[in-house]
């Protein structure tokens, strides 16, 4: 079923290589990225929030 | 509920007057940013003539856009804004009076200027006649979305260029349809339909944008 | 879904944030599942395009960013007409959670876009109605961003930026018509953008594989987003504080 009869052509795909695979290549990377930066930026929120709850408890112990 | 209108209209006027600097210098941006582009393109009259709608258009969102951030500014700072919001008539009719006073030394003068700046770019009578119709009509429109913007970012830092930011993206179909009618008279079509899709475009600017800015105040007094 | 009291419950952040954190791992999952069979049907057995050659093949990631693009906005200015009208908290949390991925999405469609027109019509850019659009589109996001994050106070923020999103959905369509309307008067080289090429099965099974991907990573990614705000923003109630002393679950 599968179309390509070799690797190469596949990459090369039909002349259209830097196009097709500049598309894909950026949308991958955005869609890699903006993942860990959101969870990146999560942990340090929570981070943050928990070294600031610890630092509100000793004042008022 | 027109009274309430007028004497906002009357008070903007008389505030502004006061500040006639601000008028003037808005007026010579327009005038300036105009005539930078002959010198950046170069002085062909046919090419100028067919850029001059585009640019003429553009310094004058440019330019109304100036005075927007002082467009309720100044009232908040010394709590009148807070002392309308509290009044029992609509909000949306004071900012209505507002955007009218707004337009009258904003949008207004422009229309007188962009005649003569337009015999810049060698436009013809008709064109000229057409440019300055399509500045009348489409400024209220530029002055009451702006208004929204105005509102949107009271009070906020770096207000001006987020007001810019904001309200840019939507000028643009006044922008389209305005510079289209100067447009289509010089390329011989007749700017009649633009010019009725741009007093369209104002209509429903005026009728619907002073409320939602009246929305955005009452969120920035909150 | 249908048990109003349950809707209302999670539109609270204390019993939502849970229920978000749960569901994310699934959808992640199904964008990846998603993915891969869209990725294998469009890239390996769907067959060359008779008018395009290989170079058809972006519309695999272009159609779903696209259409992502515009589903974001409208869900976010969905969002912003349920916090304007019933002033719940949870909604402006979701509308900024949102606007992020919305607007690389905007800017994905963009840029596959330009990388398919290079070679089908030899330019990057041209000043289609649909193009311009989606530029504008993304002018939009990048205001409303701009917008909240120039707002200190979030309850603020939320509604001014709400505000912005319901003027935006408005003018959206004025903004396209007229758009179209000037391209139309303005169309130098004949490039129509309307008709679409006559697809194969496989390549529309690739397609909706792909935007079910989109939709389902979007929704994983703006989750996670939304979990975070809800920390920050309710960070002196007594379910944050539990919540920090547990694991952050």
């Amino acid at each position: 079923m599968i179309h390509w009869n070799s690797f190469s052509e596949f990459l090369a795909m039909g002349g259209y290589g830097l196009y097709v695979w500049g598309s894909f290549g950026v949308t991958a990377l955005i869609l890699a990225v903006e993942p860990i930066v959101v969870a990146r930026n999560r942990n340090n929120t929570i981070a943050r929030l928990k070294r600031q709850l610890r630092a509100e408890r000793r004042i008022t112990e | 509920m027109l009274r309430i209108v007028t004497a906002v209209v009357a008070r903007d006027l008389r505030l502004a007057m006061r500040r006639q600097a601000d008028i003037v210098s808005a007026l010579f941006f327009f005038i300036i940013v105009v005539s930078l582009f002959p010198l950046g393109i170069g002085p062909e009259p046919d090419l100028l003539r067919k850029l001059a709608p585009g640019v003429l258009w553009v310094a004058a969102l440019l330019a109304t856009m100036l005075s927007l951030p002082r467009l309720f500014a100044d009232d908040h700072r010394d709590g009148t804004l807070e002392q309308l919001a509290l009044a029992p008539h609509p909000l949306g009719l004071v900012v209505t009076g507002k955007v009218i006073a707004h337009w009258l030394v904003s949008g207004l003068p422009l229309a007188v200027l962009a005649p003569v700046l337009g015999l810049q770019f060698d436009l013809s009578t008709e064109a000229l006649v057409v440019l300055t119709a399509s500045i009348l009509i489409g400024t209220p429109a530029l002055s009451g979305i702006g208004g929204i913007g105005a509102a949107l970012t009271l009070g906020l830092r770096g207000g001006g260029v987020l007001l810019s930011l904001l309200v840019l993206p939507l000028y643009i179909p006044v922008l389209i349809f305005g510079a289209g009618a100067v447009d289509a008279t010089v390329s011989g079509l007749g700017g009649e339909a633009h010019l009725s899709l741009l007093a369209a475009l104002t209509l429903a600017a005026l009728g619907f944008a002073p409320w939602a800015a009246a929305a955005a105040l009452r969120i920035a007094l909150e | 879904m249908t048990d109003r009291f349950n809707i209302y419950r999670y539109a609270a952040p204390s019993a939502f944030y849970p229920l978000a954190g749960a569901m994310v791992p699934w959808f992640a999952a199904a964008a990846v599942l998603f993915g891969l069979a869209g990725l294998w049907l469009g890239m390996l057995v769907a067959p060359t395009d008779f008018q395009q050659g290989e170079g058809y093949r972006i519309i695999f990631i272009h159609v779903p960013a696209s259409w992502m693009s515009m589903f974001i906005y409208l869900v976010m200015a969905f969002w912003a007409a349920i916090g304007l009208a019933f002033n719940t908290r949870l909604s402006g949390m979701m509308a900024q959670a949102l606007a992020p991925t919305g607007a690389l999405m905007a800017f994905l469609s963009l840029w596959t876009g330009a990388l398919w027109g290079k070679p089908m019509w030899g330019t990057w850019w041209v000043w289609d109605a649909r193009l311009t659009s989606e530029l504008i589109l993304l002018f939009l996001y990048i205001g409303y961003m701009a917008l909240v994050a120039a707002i200190d106070d979030p309850r603020r923020a939320d509604k001014a930026g709400g505000l912005l999103l319901l003027v935006g959905v408005v003018n959206i369509p004025i903004i396209y018509f007229s758009v179209k309307w000037w391209n139309t008067l303005h169309q130098g080289a004949s490039v129509s953008l309307t008709k679409s090429p006559s697809m194969a099965a496989t390549m529309l099974w690739g397609m909706l594989l792909m935007a079910l991907c989109f939709w389902m990573y979007s929704i994983a990614v703006a989750l996670i987003r939304v979990r975070t705000i809800m920390l920050e923003r309710e960070r002196n109630t007594d379910w944050v504080r539990e919540t920090l002393e547990g694991d952050g679950k």
